[in-house]
């Protein structure tokens, strides 16, 4: 039931876009045929519900799990004081019809999960990822590459954002020097977000920003950022921040825009991480593997051949150390490249198996090496599970 | 040659090194994975981070990308924050 109509409220309503060539009566029937999820209604989300709702996009759908906290004051300006405990995505719609009753909302009080995920963004034309954790921007990637949908990713620390469009389709310049995605069915589309960073992080490399503290205005200023591409991706309007990530730092107001590409495993990426249920990863199958502390033990107790490759820094090595291993400290791997075997297997390993999986994959990259293992949970999780007498630290 | 590189910081990187520019020595014909490791060396920290992109003039850059001392290059972390 496609709306082919404004109603007289509507034309009124929408009056200053109606009045713009590049949008006009044709721009605002395609908001207002459009229909956008947004998840997370956040600091992020707030700007991008309250502007989506104002221009008039038809059906927006809201998915937040949180209540509304005294600390979510500061920047989520959809929200009072008197709404704190209250469901945030309940609370985000009551405010949001009384702004434009026209929209039609669907309220998800619930976090996107890998069982609910792929129904929900399947209603949606356009995703806006404006969660705060990496779990839930790599399911909205995922899901979004496998069912073919363009997201419009924002994220924000402490006084700096991030913004892109992402998966989005990339018109082809037709023979007529036009562009017309209607006479090119197989659409090329643009990066996703495993192309920016193509493995999951956990908290602990990456803090957010509950806890590292957070300029108030920048998720204004980047989810507003975000509405904005939305509304172009539905208007058909200027040039999106397709094949771009766009930074802004608001204490220096420099911006960068890097050019991006698709990696052509983008949608390999995607289905692999829907596989792995989310719990970080540190390789993939084409690259170095990864070996358990157990496992380690079972196989240099048979007697195999194994080249242990020791890439911490000399005074931790002197603490403790696997026997038989070469120390060859991170920094110094480049130029001893040759030390290293590959006619039998090499396990690397540091403390606690992040530096190593860093070297494995770089001896991947750089050198072609395919014999390469990490040891998971590096030497920390070998002296707790192997060598109780070894020393940790 | 002594050349070094500034590299610029972002996010997670600008808190670690306390700086948003670094400045890092580059021989000829180094590679955007050597300077990680450089990078790395010097603050180890940064090797806690599995996914950093690395942008040369610009664009995305891979592993084996050469970098020339006039380039500019940035050191860009995943953001959770939303």
């Amino acid at each position: 039931m496609e709306s082919t109509t404004l109603l007289p409220t509507e034309q009124q309503r929408y009056q200053k876009h109606l009045n713009l060539p590049e949008i006009g009566p044709e721009g605002q029937l395609r908001l207002k045929n459009a229909r956008v999820l947004v998840v997370g209604a956040g600091g992020l989300g707030c700007p991008v519900l309250l502007y989506l709702t104002a221009a008039g996009v038809g059906k927006i759908g809201v998915v937040d799990p949180d209540v509304v906290d005294m600390s979510n004051l500061q920047r989520q300006v959809l929200y009072t004081t008197d709404e704190v405990g209250k469901p945030k995505a309940k609370i985000a719609v009551s405010h949001l019809m009384r702004l434009n009753p026209e929209i039609q909302f669907n309220t998800y009080t619930l976090a996107l999960d890998i069982s609910n995920a792929r129904s929900i963004i399947e209603e949606y034309d356009i995703v806006v990822d404006c969660t705060d954790n990496f779990k839930v921007r790599y399911l909205v990637n995922d899901v979004c590459v496998t069912v073919g949908k363009p997201f419009v990713y924002g994220a924000i620390h402490r006084f700096e954002g991030q913004v892109a469009v992402l998966n989005a389709p990339i018109p082809a310049p037709s023979s007529d020097g036009t562009s017309d995605d209607r006479k090119n069915p197989t659409v090329r589309r643009g990066p996703t977000y495993r192309c920016l960073f193509p493995e999951y992080p956990n908290d602990i490399e990456i803090p957010n920003c509950n806890d590292t503290g957070v300029l108030g205005v920048l998720p204004g200023v980047i989810g507003t950022l975000q509405a904005n591409e939305v509304i172009k991706l539905i208007t058909g309007i200027g040039q999106p921040l397709n094949e771009h990530l766009l930074m802004m730092d608001l204490l220096s107001m420099q911006q960068q825009k890097i050019k991006v590409k698709r990696r052509t495993d983008a949608d390999e990426l995607a289905r692999q991480g829907l596989a792995s249920g989310y719990r970080p990863a540190t390789a993939t199958s084409t690259g170095p593997q990864k070996m358990s502390a157990r496992d380690l033990a079972d196989r240099l107790a048979r007697g195999e051949s194994i080249f242990l490759l020791d890439v911490r820094e000399r005074p931790e090595y002197d603490l403790c150390h696997l026997e038989q291993a070469v120390l060859i400290p991170i920094g110094m791997i480049p130029n001893n490249r040759k030390r290293i075997p590959t006619d039998r297997p090499v396990v690397v390993y540091c403390h606690h198996g992040i530096r190593s999986a860093n070297v494995a994959n770089y001896l991947y990259a750089q050198e072609g090496l395919t014999n390469l293992y990490n040891l998971e949970g590096g030497i920390d999780a070998w002296a707790r599970e192997i060598e109780p007498e070894m020393a940790v630290y | 040659m002594n050349a070094s590189i500034s590299v610029l910081l972002f996010g997670i990187t600008r808190d670690i090194t306390g700086q948003s520019a670094v400045s890092v020595p580059l021989a000829d014909g180094n590679r955007v994975g050597d300077l990680l490791l450089q990078l790395q060396q010097q603050y180890p920290r940064l090797a806690d981070i599995r996914s950093l992109l690395v942008a040369v003039n610009g664009e995305y850059a891979e592993p084996d990308t050469v970098i020339n001392s006039r380039d500019e290059v940035a050191l860009i972390p995943p953001v959770s924050g939303g």
